[in-house]
């Protein structure tokens, strides 16, 4: 089964991707390696913590964007969280803007900013879209969806957060 | 040695078919250097930018190529508000005596569609539909509504405002007085803000002729003179536009670091300012930004609006040509229509919208993708 050459960069992932890849029909990829594994068993969003002051970034960063260091180390953020901030995106944004829906069959989304424990507030697509369901505080935990499929069938996976 | 400000010119914000965003910019800059009796050949500097329409120097083809230095400015959507502290600067530093300001746009209808990688940022958040500032703004305004205690009626408020004052401003998009109850029921765009709470991207051109000081008066009677003039990007834990993470250490804003260091500059505090133009890209940011820019504390809003504090008539009047909301935003020329307004304002010319009360102090303040903004403190 051919895989996305774009997002293989080593022999090890290679193995790896074929593995899962070989599993059912459907292939898969992250819709950026850097943001999560995929396909993983357990995949986390990976995001980088700076040795000198100790701030997290998501996505990883190769510098430390509060004080500058450039000594940073891969770290895993935690699955489970609150939801900080919340809206629901209710027209089809623009391109970049990839998805499954065209301007008749879109379907409002949510988005927010959830809080993790010890580590960062980050931005994120909701699985959650109505309003009297969406409450500032309360308990979210990670989860994936598809985002778009490519020409050549392979589902595109983003992290989202749904209601704990 | 401050600047001053002694030529304004405007060309119409909206939408005006078969004049492209340049040509609006040189209408603008005509304009301005007639304001001020010089001609371009006079002006020994320019500052400039659109976002869209492309680069302001070309403006030398049609106002003609007089060999001066003419810098490029690109800074979101205080464009317009760091070319003026650019300008400032170089009248200030004594480089120069008299030059230009300039800013214009023309921009496709429908939200902004930013790429990812002008942020430094990867082509996943475009994918995934981060890259919307509707999005942000609603995102900020939600926390806030919650952290400080606002209700809705009050973003409904600030829009009805906006259209009232931009139906006495011959210059503004929409120009049709918006009632209250049409406002809270159109269409949701992104909870809790409605269709009629936001701006859309518009087309126009503002200039600025700048001078010294002290050769103010002989370009005008009426010199507006620009106390604080101040830009201030983004810090690590303030909450953005374009952030896909941030710390969990609340640090101050681009807003609240620009608007105290203008009032450093300037001598002065936010009691002192008589009127005010702030970034208004929905009903929400002008809200909360009247609390970041001192002109409140946190969750006064609702009572100030309430009371039409910030009308015309009112206490401290903000957005008396109707903002980005009865205006639209084009980019390059919204942060200078602000300051537009605010000399026009000083100057008692501001005809059916002048406020009625005797204004020494105005204050103008822009704020755009991803943490920028610029703030002034224009006085008599």
């Amino acid at each position: 089964m051919p895989c996305d050459a774009r997002i293989l960069s080593t022999p090890d992932r290679l193995v790896e991707r074929i593995l899962w890849s070989s599993v059912g029909d459907v292939r898969s990829r992250a819709i950026d390696d850097a943001l999560f594994d995929w396909p993983a068993p357990d995949p986390a969003l990976k995001a980088s913590r700076c040795r000198h002051c100790g701030a997290h970034a998501f996505p990883a960063m190769e510098s430390c964007r509060n004080c500058g260091g450039t000594e940073v180390e891969a770290v895993e953020l935690p699955r489970r969280g609150t939801l900080w901030t919340w809206t629901v995106q209710r027209f089809l944004p623009k391109p970049p803007y990839r998805s499954l829906q065209t301007e008749t069959t879109f379907e409002p989304f949510g988005v927010g900013h959830v809080e993790l424990p010890g580590t960062l507030r980050i931005e994120t697509r909701l699985l959650e879209q109505d309003p009297a369901r969406l409450r500032i505080g309360a308990p979210v935990e990670l989860a994936f969806y598809t985002q778009y499929v490519e020409t050549d069938g392979t589902e595109v996976v983003n992290y989202a957060f749904r209601m704990a | 040695m401050r600047a001053a400000i002694v030529g304004i010119g405007i060309h119409p914000f909206g939408r005006t078919p078969g004049v492209s965003g340049l040509q609006q910019g040189a209408v603008a800059a005509r304009r301005a250097l007639a304001d001020a009796g010089v001609r371009w050949q006079d002006m020994q500097f320019a500052y400039g930018g659109s976002y869209s329409a492309g680069n302001a120097d070309a403006l030398g083809n049609e106002l003609g190529l007089t060999g001066i230095p003419f810098i490029n400015v690109l800074n979101g959507c205080a464009t317009g508000g760091s070319a003026l502290v650019a300008a400032c600067q170089a009248i200030t530093s004594g480089a120069a005596d008299l030059g230009l300001v300039v800013g214009f746009d023309k921009h496709d209808r429908g939200a902004f569609n930013a790429q990812p990688a002008e942020d430094g940022l990867g082509d996943w958040s475009g994918e995934a539909g981060f890259m919307v500032t509707t999005q942000f703004f609603a995102m900020k305004l939600r926390r806030y509504m919650h952290d400080h205690g606002i209700h809705a009626d009050s973003l409904v408020r600030v829009a009805e405002k906006a259209y009232a004052n931009g139906a006495l401003n011959p210059n503004a998009w929409r120009r049709t007085p918006i009632g209250f109850d049409e406002i809270q029921r159109s269409t949701m765009v992104n909870d809790p803000l409605t269709k009629y709470m936001f701006c859309s991207p518009a087309e126009g051109g503002v200039a600025l002729v700048v001078c010294r000081e002290d050769r103010a008066k002989r370009y005008t009677p009426t010199p507006i003179y620009v106390s604080a003039a101040a830009m201030r990007t983004r810090r690590a834990g303030a909450f953005e536009v374009y952030g896909t993470s941030v710390s969990l250490d609340d640090a101050p804003n681009a807003t609240a670091l620009a608007s105290r260091a203008a009032y450093e500059m300037a001598g002065l505090g936010p009691a002192d300012v008589h009127v005010a133009s702030i970034q208004d890209t929905e009903s929400g940011a002008e809200l909360m930004h009247m609390a970041e820019n001192g002109f409140c504390e946190h969750g006064e809003q609702d009572d100030l609006l309430a009371r039409g504090a910030t009308r015309i008539d009112g206490r401290l009047p903000i957005n008396t040509d109707g903002g980005c909301l009865a205006n639209g935003e084009p980019i390059g020329a919204s942060g200078l229509r602000q300051v537009h307004e605010i000399v026009l304002q000083l100057r008692g010319a501001a005809g059916a919208r002048q406020v009625q009360r005797p204004l020494m102090t105005g204050y103008t303040h822009v704020y755009g993708a991803p943490g920028v903004s610029a703030v002034t403190v224009l006085q008599k």
